[in-house]
């Protein structure tokens, strides 16, 4: 029996499939959801950073560290870099007025192609994967089988969407974020400092990328240039989740992967129609809502 | 002791001196420039660096010969980052601003594509750099292309041949979406047809995808006897993956045919036992006899290390290597740089080379197809050095450099030693 084309014994691994791809583009794009979406930072570098992550989790991994492991162990790394490359930007555009923002575009995307450069001349233009018990194992459930590797990335995706969603809201630190994002001058009125609040939120942006880096890697094969396929989709996700929502960026990444894996499976659709069925989602969406799916 | 000191003194002057004549001599005689693009980034960047290092040592070693013609021979390189928008661009500044006198062309069928008409119009000699197809409706007379196939089903002929033999009556078709695995899927479709064996799952897969979970779970469940895909080298690596973990069925014999990848070392290593049974289009793999192949890898292995690329270079630096081969001896044997004289004598000529002697068809691809399927057996995970052995890429085809039979069905190549 065929449901809309598609086996019926297929949907049920379609949209799990689908979730599990899903919960890793979130994983990939929170991150920017909290430089771009609520700090207005153009941060097109942020595929590029995280390619960082995956190589030095690559470099930790070959010294017999586990790629998970090391990629939380980067995360305070990260976010020091983080700090500094905002305190950067803000001294160099942000402060200087309006058009900063077109500047600043300018500016990350010559962080990705300094870090693009660096990354060949350190470790070359050679593909670089991880090994580890989850990589190229599965968990079999009867006549279902689930890479490991994906329900990594779903898990770590659950863990930092829930971790930021809660710190945003619960903590004083996180609410000014959330403040800073909204009326930058009326926190100030507050007696808090929009910059330092910024520059922390950068940092735990760019800690976060840490992380994502390890799930790319573990998920397949990185090299330098591997950013330049993520910039429109990590950017997809967060426009499409409504800047800055934690949820909406989960939420987001779930309809692109379950409509991706859906066109992937489909034996009708063409699989090559893949990015094309995800892309014209977010243009239906924001025809409705131009604020985004979870977006004030 | 000083009498030893000063005859090395002696020696190693009487080097310097007849090593500098010749050089003197090319000096005063002009340049031959040669150029090209070659993917040194991107995703094709890796087999690109690997296969620009051979051809720079091909340019040492001519030069230190003498050059071609008594001229030095200079060689301009730029990066096509694997992308074939740019190579249209570099062609033409190679022409109107570098003024080269020879082309060679970049590594691939995707960057090579797009020049084919401007070569064509400027009516210049191009020598092909594993591209698969490019001249089949561009019909340019001054290309000639090293590689190891000719015409659309030569690439895929030994991969359905082993799954006929092994009983199989039907194939999934798995392709990315570009000229090269478009080009390669046609010949397979053909191939197919041809032999009655029944096509069950044809898909095209996006560049961009991430993960194949789902794509292989499709082609598990149209239960094909044959899996034969093309794809690129990340994409190659996904694959591998994803079998492993999704599964293909205890029906499919053999699994593997046209991925671009495999054949990398850093991607052999990397992948390591996921690779066991996948039988998989090659160029060379040790075990193949050809002259002075195993002598220029020992050179090439210590100039890799030092330029941090593929450390063993069987598949792409021998070959390339050979198209400067190949260009020492036509321009020898024309006496000539001019593009028509080069040609012909290509044409007319038998050529050469550490990958065995190499003669053109009218089409300009090799009169003589030689691509290698073999399987991979015994893998261990971590072990660079192991792929230097014989029988961890076992030859299933052509017979004339067969080391051994296919394993079917793949599930239990997988398992073998």
């Amino acid at each position: 029996m065929t449901i809309l084309g598609l086996p019926s014994e297929l949907w049920f691994e379609a949209v799990m499939f689908g979730i599990l791809l899903g919960c890793f583009y979130a994983a990939v794009s929170i991150g920017l959801s909290v430089s771009f979406g609520l700090l207005d930072v153009p941060n097109v570098a942020h595929p590029a950073v995280m390619i960082v992550g995956s190589y030095c989790t690559w470099a930790l991994w070959d010294r017999g560290l586990d790629p998970i492991v090391a990629g939380v162990l980067l995360m305070p790394l990260f976010f020091v870099v983080g700090v500094l490359l905002y305190r950067f930007y803000h001294a160099s555009f942000e402060k200087r007025g309006t058009e900063a923002g077109v500047r600043g575009l300018a500016f990350f995307f010559g962080v990705a192609f300094i870090i693009e450069v660096g990354l060949i001349l350190i470790f070359g233009v050679d593909q670089r994967s991880v090994q580890a018990e989850y990589i190229g194992s599965s968990l079999e459930l009867g006549e279902y089988r689930f890479p490991y590797r994906m329900l990594v990335a779903f898990g770590v995706a659950l863990v930092l969407t829930f971790a930021l969603t809660l710190y945003l809201s619960k903590t004083f630190t996180g609410r000014a974020i959330k403040a800073v994002a909204q009326d930058e001058a009326a926190l100030r009125l507050m007696g808090a400092n929009p910059v330092r609040i910024k520059q922390w939120a950068f940092g735990i942006a760019t800690g976060v990328s840490a992380l994502a880096g390890a799930m790319l890697i573990i998920v397949g094969p990185v090299e330098p240039a591997m950013d330049r396929v993520y910039i429109g989709r990590t950017f997809c996700v967060v426009v499409l989740a409504g800047l800055g929502s934690m949820t909406g960026t989960l939420a987001a990444g779930l309809i692109l992967g379950i409509a991706e894996s859906i066109v992937l499976m489909h034996p009708d659709l063409g699989a090559s129609w893949a990015p094309a069925v995800a892309f014209s989602l977010l243009l239906i969406v924001l025809s409705v809502r131009p604020q985004g799916l979870f977006g004030r | 002791m000083k009498q030893s000191r000063r005859n090395a003194l002696k020696a190693g002057a009487a080097i310097a001196a007849a090593s500098a004549l010749p050089r003197f001599a090319i000096a005063q005689a002009g340049t031959v420039k040669i150029g090209m693009s070659m993917p040194q980034t991107g995703a094709l960047g890796a087999g690109g660096q690997a296969a620009l290092l051979a051809l720079r040592m091909w340019v040492d070693e001519v030069n230190v010969r003498g050059g071609l013609l008594g001229k030095r021979v200079e060689f301009i390189v730029y990066d096509d980052q694997t992308n074939p928008a740019n190579t249209p661009g570099i062609y033409t500044k190679l022409l109107d601003v570098d003024k080269v006198d020879l082309l060679i062309a970049p590594y691939g069928t995707v960057p090579t594509a797009p020049i084919m008409p401007l070569v064509k119009e400027r009516k210049k000699l191009l020598m092909g750099n594993f591209s698969f197809q490019v001249n089949a409706k561009v019909q340019h007379d001054m290309w000639f292309n090293n590689s190891p196939w000719n015409d659309a089903s030569s690439w895929s002929d030994g991969f359905f041949r082993a799954g006929q033999k092994a009983g199989a009556k039907s194939v999934a078709i798995l392709a990315a979406d570009n000229d090269f695995a478009q080009n390669l899927a046609n010949g397979a479709r053909t191939l197919a047809k041809k032999a009655g064996i029944k096509s069950v799952y044809d898909q095209n897969y996006p560049p961009t995808t991430t993960d194949f979970s789902s794509l292989i779970r499709a082609i598990r469940a149209a239960k094909p006897e044959m899996v034969f895909v093309m794809s690129y080298p990340n994409d190659s690596v996904a694959i591998v993956r994803a079998v492993n973990e999704i599964g293909l069925g205890p029906q499919v014999q053999i699994f593997g045919g046209g991925m671009v990848g495999l054949q990398f070392t850093p991607i052999m290593a990397s992948l390591g036992s996921l690779l066991n049974g996948v039988m998989n289009y090659n160029s060379y793999v040790p075990g193949i006899k050809y002259p002075g192949i195993e002598d220029f890898l020992k050179r090439y292995s210590a100039r890799a290390k030092e330029a941090k690329v593929d450390p063993l270079g069987f598949y792409l630096p021998p070959f390339n290597y050979a198209i400067g081969q190949m260009l020492e001896q036509a321009v020898n044997g024309a006496n000539s740089i001019e593009d028509a004289k080069i040609a012909a004598y290509l044409r007319k000529s038998e050529m050469r080379t550490i990958v065995g002697p190499i003669k053109f068809g009218k089409d300009g691809e090799w009169a003589q197809a030689r691509v290698v399927q073999a399987q991979f057996r015994g893998i261990a995970d971590k072990d660079v050095e192991q792929f230097r052995q014989i029988g961890k890429q076992v030859v299933v085809y052509p017979d004339a450099y067969k080391t051994g039979d296919v394993i079917t069905p793949y599930d239990k190549a997988r398992k073998a030693k």
